[in-house]
């Protein structure tokens, strides 16, 4: 069905709700290169007047990608929660942005709606809302999990410690993991990427890491970010596995370009859970995901990055994760061109998590082919922190030396909760205290060097 | 200081642990605090890096200096249809395809295989390191017949594919400025590819990656892109069935499954 739109003299016509949503996003490259974007500017605000007239319900009756060809389609309508849509079920997309906003619709609220939203209903509305909208309302959603410590909490802003190595090195990354703690970093995981994704590697780095987080008695948990199928494997070998991690995306072929079906994600999962390893909650999954990942394997069957990206969450919703992020700025300038766009992009991700009941983070990054520097991802993380980020990415000196891009800095996230007086997770606060390294009074990590603390025996440079 | 490997003073109190401990990684482990913030020095130092990279992005292949470095060994000039870095940046699709004007220009085969310097993200890289690479392995195939050097602008590794195909060539390889980093803005990649066709998969292609001073010489390079290619000679492919024939050897094919990234310099 086409939709229309008349102005300035004009009418504009929209050949079916895909193409409407696509035309009514912010602008932004990887929907230009995927001939997807508006054309003129008026075009694009014809469209968003056109979706906010929409009902929410058309929704529940188109779907954009069809429901026989893709799994992530069957598993967004099967697990529809008709009962939590009640209450937004006569409203279109313009009132359902008012209703989002409104002193009225409180934590509680947004909580119950949270399985009556479907990702194309969030991201319809995110397009039609300014990024103080998105910061406003995803500042009002609390999504809390725990595996040793408890994440989302009120006040906190949860860290993963990124120490990565371009060889794997043991030691290095110790150094790398060693500097973060020292930071009061890793409160949400310490994971690394390895360079080499195969299942010998994974075991052993999995093995050094456990072995620091029981030594030191560390309140957090550990992953290496291998293939969902490598973490299998070394779960059946034993492996220390807290957390199974896998990047996703918004439909059944760009999941298959990764390697994974949601039979394999389930069976992990399952897996996971069967270890018992968390102590004060079982949730075991650890997703990242991020705009432009469909596009990029040619599997996003027409609809706009931004839209595909929110279905990710879907996925990432089925199996309780402990964490999840968007990785906003990592796939380059011809998905998100420039700061503007990867801040725009993280603001929406994080908004359409959230709204689905996700815990989301950010790897607020950048490449050094894409138009952006440090003092965008100044502005993205206190806009995200702003809006209640779940948890923030940071490695030594902003400077990933072995996936080759910027994120932020120890030095940056210990400012940005300094200037929003924001916590680590509350049992690894006290651990940080008990550690002498945080001052719980003054909410202050203490400036210590390695030799002046029991980590400092963590790693030994020869 | 352009090279980030710190050496600074350790604070009077104690001895600086991390001067110790810098030796286990390139990280920036240890950068002590302003405040909360990073000190002036290591501010400006990553900032100095990050601009070394954006330039080795931004900066056009020297094509002259190229070809003046080359004497007299032939060489053609391409570019892609990509018209410039802005567009290049945008549109990977037209970097990986030839303007229509250089197809004509092409001088027909059959060859055993043409070799294709393009900048990539890099043309740090490939003005360094390319035409080192070209002649030193050229040495190592005496009996190959081997095409004029393409010198390619704003392209992509697919653009080989195009190149070979009009220049009727066998194999390509294509040498390529690889996405800079901070740490080296000056890494090639090599990419071969046997019988290569527009729309040939990146698994049909295996890689040589990290070619620069400080990681894999150029001479070291050369040799196991000489093996590769006999190989591949010998064998009628490229690709995922070679790295599993290949020795203990630091390649990979060009397709991993992983995050999405641009993999595709």
């Amino acid at each position: 069905m086409a939709y229309h739109y008349a102005l300035g003299g004009e009418t504009y016509r929209f050949e079916d709700l895909k193409t409407l949503l696509g035309k009514a996003s912010a602008a932004r490259s990887g929907d230009q290169l995927a001939g997807l974007a508006a054309e003129t500017d008026a075009q694009r605000i014809a469209a968003r007047y056109a979706l906010a007239d929409l009902p929410l319900t058309t929704f529940l009756t188109t779907a954009l990608i069809p429901y026989e060809h893709d799994d992530v389609t069957r598993l967004i309508v099967d697990t529809h929660d008709g009962a939590a849509f009640a209450p937004l079920a006569s409203m279109t997309v313009g009132e359902f942005r008012n209703w989002l906003l409104a002193d009225t619709t409180t934590t509680a609220v947004l909580t119950a709606a949270a399985s009556g939203i479907t990702p194309e209903m969030a991201a319809a509305v995110s397009k039609i809302m300014r990024n103080q909208d998105l910061m406003a309302v995803s500042r009002k959603v609390r999504v809390i999990t725990r595996f040793r410590n408890t994440i989302g909490l009120e006040g906190c802003l949860a860290t993963r410690l990124q120490p990565n190595h371009p060889t794997d090195d043991l030691k290095g990354i110790a150094a790398s993991t060693l500097d973060g703690l020292l930071r009061g970093m890793g409160d949400a995981v310490i994971g690394i990427n390895p360079a080499t994704d195969s299942v010998a590697n994974g075991f052993d780095l999995l093995n050094m890491l456990d072995h620091a987080r029981q030594r030191y008695d560390i309140p957090t948990q550990t992953c290496v970010l291998t293939h969902v199928t490598n973490t299998l494997e070394i779960m059946n070998k034993g492996g220390a596995v807290d957390l199974v991690f896998q990047s996703i995306a918004g439909t059944q072929k760009a999941n298959e370009g990764f390697g994974v079906s949601l039979a394999i994600l389930q069976e992990a999962y399952e897996a996971a859970l069967s270890l018992k390893r968390g102590t004060l909650g079982q949730n075991v999954m650890y997703f990242e995901t991020g705009q432009g990942a469909a596009l990029s394997a040619n599997a996003h069957h027409g609809v706009d990055q931004q839209t595909v990206e929110a279905r990710a969450y879907a996925v990432a919703r089925a199996y309780n994760p402990l964490l999840v992020n968007t990785v906003v700025g990592f796939i380059g300038p011809e998905y998100l061109y420039d700061g503007k766009q990867i801040i725009r992009a993280g603001l929406e991700d994080h908004f359409c998590a959230k709204l689905l009941g996700v815990p989301m983070g950010c790897d607020a990054c950048y490449t050094n082919h894409a138009e952006a520097d440090q003092d965008d991802m100044d502005n993205l993380m206190v806009l995200l922190a702003a809006a209640g980020i779940t948890f923030l990415i940071g490695v030594p000196g902003a400077d990933d030396i072995m996936l080759n891009y910027q994120s932020l800095s120890f030095h940056d996230l210990l400012s940005l909760r300094s200037l929003l007086g924001l916590k680590p997770a509350p049992e690894f606060a006290l651990w940080l205290e008990q550690m002498g390294l945080y001052d719980t009074q003054t909410q202050h990590m203490l400036d210590r060097n390695p030799g002046q603390t029991l980590l400092g025996q963590m790693v030994r440079p020869t | 200081m352009t090279d980030h490997t710190p050496t600074r003073t350790p604070a009077a109190s104690h001895p600086d642990v991390w001067q110790e401990l810098r030796h286990l990684t390139r990280a920036r482990i240890g950068l002590p605090r302003a405040g909360n913030a990073l000190r002036t020095s290591d501010v400006l130092d990553f900032q100095a890096a990050h601009a070394k990279a954006r330039d080795a992005v931004h900066t056009p292949l020297d094509v002259n200096a190229m070809q003046a470095a080359l004497g007299p060994v032939p060489s053609l000039v391409v570019h892609s249809q990509a018209a410039d870095r802005a567009t290049y940046l945008r549109r990977p699709d037209l970097g990986r395809r030839l303007a229509p004007e250089c197809a004509q220009t092409l001088q027909q085969g059959p060859w055993d295989v043409v070799f294709v310097a393009a900048d990539g993200l890099s043309s740090f890289a490939t003005q360094q390191s390319a035409i080192p690479l070209f002649m030193a392995t050229k040495q190592l195939l005496p009996d190959w017949h081997i095409a004029p050097l393409v010198i390619a602008t704003q392209g992509r590794v697919a653009l080989g594919d195009d190149i070979a195909t009009c220049l009727k060539a066998n194999m390509v390889v294509v040498m390529i400025g690889e996405r800079p980093g901070l740490s080296v803005a000056d890494s090639l990649g090599v990419y071969l590819t046997y019988a290569p066709y527009v729309g040939c998969p990146d698994s049909a292609r295996n890689c040589i990656s990290n070619i620069h001073p400080h990681g894999l010489v150029v001479l070291a390079a050369a040799a196991k892109l000489a093996w590769l290619m006999q190989q591949a000679r010998t064998l009628k492919l490229t690709g995922i069935g070679l790295k599993d024939a290949a020795p203990d050897m630091a390649l990979s094919p060009s397709t991993q499954i992983s995050l999405p990234k641009d993999h595709d310099a």
